[in-house]
């Protein structure tokens, strides 16, 4: 809402600068998002009247002294109303000035020095019409008294509009009147009502139209007046200079009154041409499903039958409250006037607006819901005006069609106790009272004579008043909040409620970071395209159904139409996005929901399931002077897994999988090493044309997926260990077994051979080798084994027959051999 | 005491020099560093005994001894670097490289907005606020209807929404706000509420520098018995100091949202301008109704903020969109 200093100055005095008045309204709540001045005039300043004397050689010319705060200077002046002590515009040599006798509007001129009648004038003292303010040129500007001496002209006669961005529940503030309202309110000036007062001749209105209001729930209130004789033709400059100064084009007089006086007041009005409506009878009803009507803009509207209609019995003449018809239109020879101004349901104002996309300047107060009050202030004001304007005489009385009435709420009871029950502070009563009065509330005590409560009438203006914190808000905004005491929450803390999310992802998180990878966070809706660079698995733990994609219905863009079924895509690209740009490592995941149709049909919301998803690619460590260069392998992303499930206690095995994704042979399942086999993962090497459809500039990637939902089931609140153990209390010992195997010889198979007598603590594998040395077609491993108990020191043949036992069973069942 | 016959200052630097030449290891040149240099060292005393000089010749000399002080330290500290530096030439033969760089693991880390957040849920869980998640595709009355914005009102302008392609009479939608969760969490429980909530949020919106269609979000509740404006002033003045210093103000402005009355804009006194860092406010009566909690009994506020914003605040980031690029060039700068 543009809001010109010069015509809030109409309704209140304002006497502090610009910059404050728009910080004391945002801090209210009316914010100034900026503020623009305007027509700004050079060499014009506030200068105070020091003494006047007659010129010597004219009568109707005076000497003036003026003070501009810089020296005092002899002007002459013509104007009858200068006065010793006055502050006044004072323009020095060289500004540029509005011709007030030029035939032409807005002609300038410089001001430049000059003799009149005998007497050098250096300067001169300014009317409203030179300053391009109004259209006085009787007399000077006399400007308040408190103006200081020396300020720029344009600080002080209000060349300036404020953009306020307005909240949706201030309706008021969309007229000029209830930003000075609320002006008046934070400055302690009060308010200057316009007036609604006019003469009216001839016959009454009801004895001119008639108005039935068919559809009373979308049209509680129908306001009707007619002006008959009125000369239609362009505004006087005052007006045209108004809604110029907020942007609007000046139309002819009578629409532009009606626009005046909406952004007056806030409430729209709409004027027919009387003579246009048929037996003038104005009907407000419901429109016929498919009924057309052509509006003001030349276009053909279809309606359907919940559009409000504004019609004559031959058909539609308007669209209530967003635009009227063509066929009703004002023009130039229009003579007589139906005016309207009524109160509309907001929400179908808005679902017919927003169907027809016409977010007119109507609509954006009706769907705000106004009272039903402003609709016979508005059309008061507006008569007066289109009197003023467009001459004409105005027929006695008022059609006005109410079936609304009774149904708004008319008052709203505080309570000092409630008050302090919402900001946790008492206001003296004297100020309670003072500013509810300043904003414009009437208040009187409660019926039931409570001590310290009011009842509180709710003005037409104010819509967004229904409950007591609606009122406590007016004060705290008022008075402000920076006085406001600071406490803590105090009473009874919350009982803590198990299962939090971001805890067990916290562990996964922090156990991905401390193995060396970098958290990513990518957008949750892609494209298909991106999607099918690497299509999510056919299979999933903790939901079924993925083959549905989540469509959006309204994308931001085509990239980003369709929830992420899976984080393969996005991770594998944020990953080769990187290989362009940094040489070290790229090693990232990301944690997040994926979604997928809900195949129960009931289900409201589509199944939405966290997971995590890693991709390792590039150099494994920034330049190592001594390991070499080696890029990320597939044991570097089963390493990763093999770790945050070692953090959480869990334990995996690794199976064969198949998945277009990965290269085939090179992927596993991960699934929980207990007999149920849980699936929880996968882990491999990215398919070398999966990869490659990403633009990676690294030869090949590997990657990793972590099912949160099943990991968070399986762990639950538990930490790593379940309970602690007594660590052994005799010594074990230590045995190399050099082994020969097959080059198809799984190292897991061997490991777990080990791992399984019952003697051995723990085996692991110390080195692999393929080459030189070994024969073609086979590998030497090395695998280190511990064995100890628990409940005793173990012998050295002991040692050698469970030793046995495991190259026993390595041989039987894997044909793996002793190296000799 | 000064001596009988001082020598010139010559003299003294000539012999003082002569003697550190002679000093080969670091307790020797130490040695010499007190017996020239120390505050009972021949230089301190000599200052000292200017006093007992004519007045005319006291500034001369005084001059002069400084000068002769400063280019004795400066010898001194050329001798001591020589030392240490000599001591590498004669290290043992087994002796390592330790300018060598170290064997490292990679350096992981937290997305910037993960850690904004964990801060700043950890300074209300402190606070007694439990953290509680839900879900991102969320039904209307959730984001909407519940939280006392009705279909057709105008505050639904607000926040422009992506909207989910389905055919079913409820509507659903990629969650605006994190404020369903107030809902879901007070449906669920009886007062005392005091919750946190993180997560994604979505508008539909043009995306630039300061504006993301998708961006997290931490939303906080208190419901009980006798809660106020102040309560939220001094829990988000406490929040203030944690993550934006001790010294920090914040400021309280009207503002309108729906689900809460009176509403407010708070902001930080960031380098002396304030800046806008949430919208808060005391919890709607027809809120608290709508879960079926009695509005004549208890009172709530709730907040939401953005850690993406607060985060660019901290950190100086110029552009929102940097935080969903994941260029590793910004990432491994946290």
């Amino acid at each position: 809402m543009k809001v010109p200093l010069s015509w809030l100055r109409g309704y209140v005095d304002i006497n502090i600068d610009v910059d404050e008045l728009a910080h004391r309204l945002t801090m209210a709540g009316n914010e100034v998002d900026s503020i623009e001045r305007f027509r700004h005039i050079d060499n014009v300043v506030v200068g105070e009247v020091l003494n006047v004397a007659p010129h010597p050689n004219a009568d109707r010319l005076t000497l003036v002294h003026v003070d501009d705060g810089e020296g005092v200077h002899e002007v002459v002046c013509g104007a009858p109303n200068v006065a010793k002590g006055q502050k006044i515009a004072y323009a020095s040599i060289g500004a540029e000035l509005f011709d007030a006798y030029s035939e032409e509007p807005g002609k300038t001129r410089r001001l430049r020095r000059s003799k009149i009648r005998g007497v050098e004038s250096s300067g001169m003292v300014c009317s409203e019409k030179e300053l391009g303010i109004g259209e006085n040129h009787d007399g000077i500007l006399v400007l308040p008294e408190n103006a200081a001496i020396g300020t720029p002209i344009g600080d002080v006669i209000g060349d300036a509009v404020l953009d306020i961005e307005l909240t949706p529940n201030r309706p008021d503030c969309l007229g000029v009147v209830g930003v000075a309202r609320d002006v008046a309110a934070l400055t302690g000036e009060t308010l200057r009502m316009p007036s609604l007062d006019y003469p009216t001749t001839g016959p009454n209105v009801d004895t001119l139209a008639t108005v039935t209001v068919a559809d009373g729930d979308l049209s509680p209130r129908y306001v009707g007046a007619v002006i008959r004789r009125v000369q239609v033709g362009p505004s006087p400059r005052w007006l045209q200079e108004r809604l110029q100064a907020i942007g609007e084009r000046p139309i002819n007089n009578v629409v532009d009154a009606t626009n005046f006086v909406m952004f007056e007041l806030g409430q729209p009005l709409h004027a027919f041409d009387y003579d246009k409506v048929t037996d003038h009878h104005v009907i407000v009803r419901r429109a016929v499903e498919g009924e057309v009507l052509t509006t003001l803009d030349g276009v053909d509207r279809k309606l359907d039958s919940e559009s409000l209609l504004i019609a004559d019995p031959d058909g539609g003449i308007g669209l209530a409250g967003i635009m009227g018809g063509e066929n009703s239109e004002i023009t130039e020879s229009t003579v007589n006037i139906f005016l309207e101004s009524a109160n509309f349901n907001p929400q179908n104002n808005r679902r017919t607006a927003g169907l027809l996309g016409m977010r007119s300047e109507a609509t954006l107060r009706f769907e705000k819901g106004l009272r039903a009050g402003l609709a016979e202030v508005g059309i008061k004001r507006c008569l007066r005006i289109i009197q003023e304007v467009a001459g004409g005489e105005i027929a006695p009385g008022l059609i006005d069609e109410w079936p609304g009435k009774g149904s708004e709420q008319e008052y709203v009871d505080l309570t000092n106790d409630h008050i302090v029950r919402v900001m946790g502070v008492e206001y003296p009563v004297q100020q309670i009272e003072t500013t509810l009065k300043s904003l414009g509330f009437e208040i009187e005590p409660l019926p039931d004579g409570g001590p310290d409560g009011w009842r509180v009438t709710i003005p037409y203006w104010r819509p967004d008043i229904a409950i007591p914190e609606d009122l406590v808000e007016e004060l705290a905004r008022i008075i402000g909040y920076d006085d406001l005491p600071a406490t803590g929450v105090a009473g009874r803390v919350p009982r803590w409620e198990p299962g939090a999310t971001h805890v067990f992802r916290r562990r996964v998180v922090d156990a991905l970071t401390a193995y060396g990878m970098r958290q990513t966070f990518t957008y949750a809706a892609v494209s298909d395209e991106l999607e099918d660079k690497a299509p999510p698995p056919a299979r999933r733990s903790s939901f079924d159904g993925v083959s549905e994609g989540v469509k959006l219905e309204n994308p931001v863009s085509g990239h980003h139409a369709t929830l992420r079924r899976s984080l393969r895509a996005p991770t594998l690209e944020s990953a080769a996005r990187n290989t362009r740009t940094w040489r070290g490592p790229v090693a990232l995941f990301e944690t997040g929901l994926v979604f997928a149709s809900d195949t129960n049909p009931n289900a409201l919301l589509p199944q939405q399931n966290e997971q995590l998803t890693g991709v390792l690619t590039g150099p494994r460590g920034d330049s190592l002077w001594d390991r070499g260069d080696n890029d990320f392998d597939f044991y570097d992303a089963k390493g990763a897994i093999e770790q945050v499930l070692e953090s959480l206690g869990i334990g995996a095995r690794f199976i064969p999988l198949e998945d277009t994704t990965y290269a085939q042979g090179k992927a596993a399942e991960v699934v929980t090493a207990d007999r149920k086999g849980t699936p929880i993962g996968t882990v491999g090497i990215v398919d070398t044309a999966v990869w490659e459809r990403f633009e990676a500039e690294s030869p090949g990637a590997v990657m990793f997926e972590l099912d949160m939902e099943a990991l968070r089931e399986i762990v639950g609140d538990k930490t790593r260990a379940d309970s602690y153990t007594a660590y052994p209390r005799y010594p074990g010992s230590q045995r190399d077994l050099a082994l020969v195997a097959d080059s198809g010889v799984r190292v897991g198979d061997a490991l777990q051979i080990c791992q399984q007598n019952r003697l051995v603590k723990s085996a692991s594998v110390f080195d692999l080798y393929e080459g030189g040395g070994v024969d073609e077609g086979q590998k030497s491993i090395g695998i280190r084994v511990m064995y100890q108990s628990d409940t005793r020191t173990l012998t050295s043949n002991q040692v050698a027959r469970a030793e046995e036992q495991i190259v026993r069973r390595l041989e039987h069942e894997l044909g793996v051999s002793l190296r000799s | 005491m000064p001596e009988a016959s001082p020598a010139s200052t010559q003299e003294l630097e000539r012999t003082a020099l002569d003697s550190l030449a002679a000093a080969k290891s670091e307790s020797e040149i130490e040695e010499w560093r007190i017996e020239y240099l120390g505050r009972r060292g021949v230089l301190s005393t000599r200052l000292r005994s200017i006093g007992t000089l004519p007045p005319e010749a006291r500034r001369e000399a005084g001059a002069d001894l400084n000068r002769l002080k400063n280019r004795l330290g400066n010898a001194f500290d050329e001798a001591a670097q020589h030392i240490s530096e000599s001591k590498l030439d004669f290290a043992p033969a087994d002796a390592i490289d330790i300018t060598l760089p170290g064997r490292r693991s990679n350096l992981g880390g937290l997305h910037p907005s993960e850690m904004m957040m964990r801060e700043i849920l950890d300074v209300f869980n402190d606070m007694g606020f439990q953290t509680v998640e839900g879900p991102i595709v969320e039904l209307e009355k959730y984001n909407f209807d519940m939280l006392n914005v009705p279909a057709d009102h105008p505050a639904r302008d607000l926040q422009d929404t992506l909207w989910i392609d389905r055919n079913s009479d409820e509507r659903v939608l990629l969650r605006t706000q994190t404020s369903p969760m107030q809902i879901r969490t007070m449906e669920k429980q009886e007062p005392p509420v005091r919750i946190v909530s993180p997560g994604l949020c979505f508008r539909h919106e043009a995306t630039d520098a300061t504006h993301e269609w998708q961006f997290h979000q931490i939303e906080g509740l208190a419901v009980d018995e006798g809660v106020t404006m102040s309560d939220l002033k001094g829990t988000l003045y406490e929040f203030a100091r944690r993550i934006f210093g001790t010294q920090r103000k914040i400021r309280f402005r009207c503002d309108y949202f729906p689900f809460v009355e009176p509403g407010v804009d708070v902001s930080v006194d960031w380098d002396g301008r304030w800046v806008e860092i949430m919208g808060a406010g005391m919890v709607h009566p027809k809120v608290l109704e709508g879960v079926g909690y009695d509005p004549a009994k208890y009172t709530g506020f709730a907040f939401g903020m953005g850690p993406e914003r607060i985060a660019m605040l901290r950190y100086n980031i110029e552009d929102i969109r940097h935080f969903f690029s994941n260029d590793l060039r910004f990432l491994s700068q946290f």
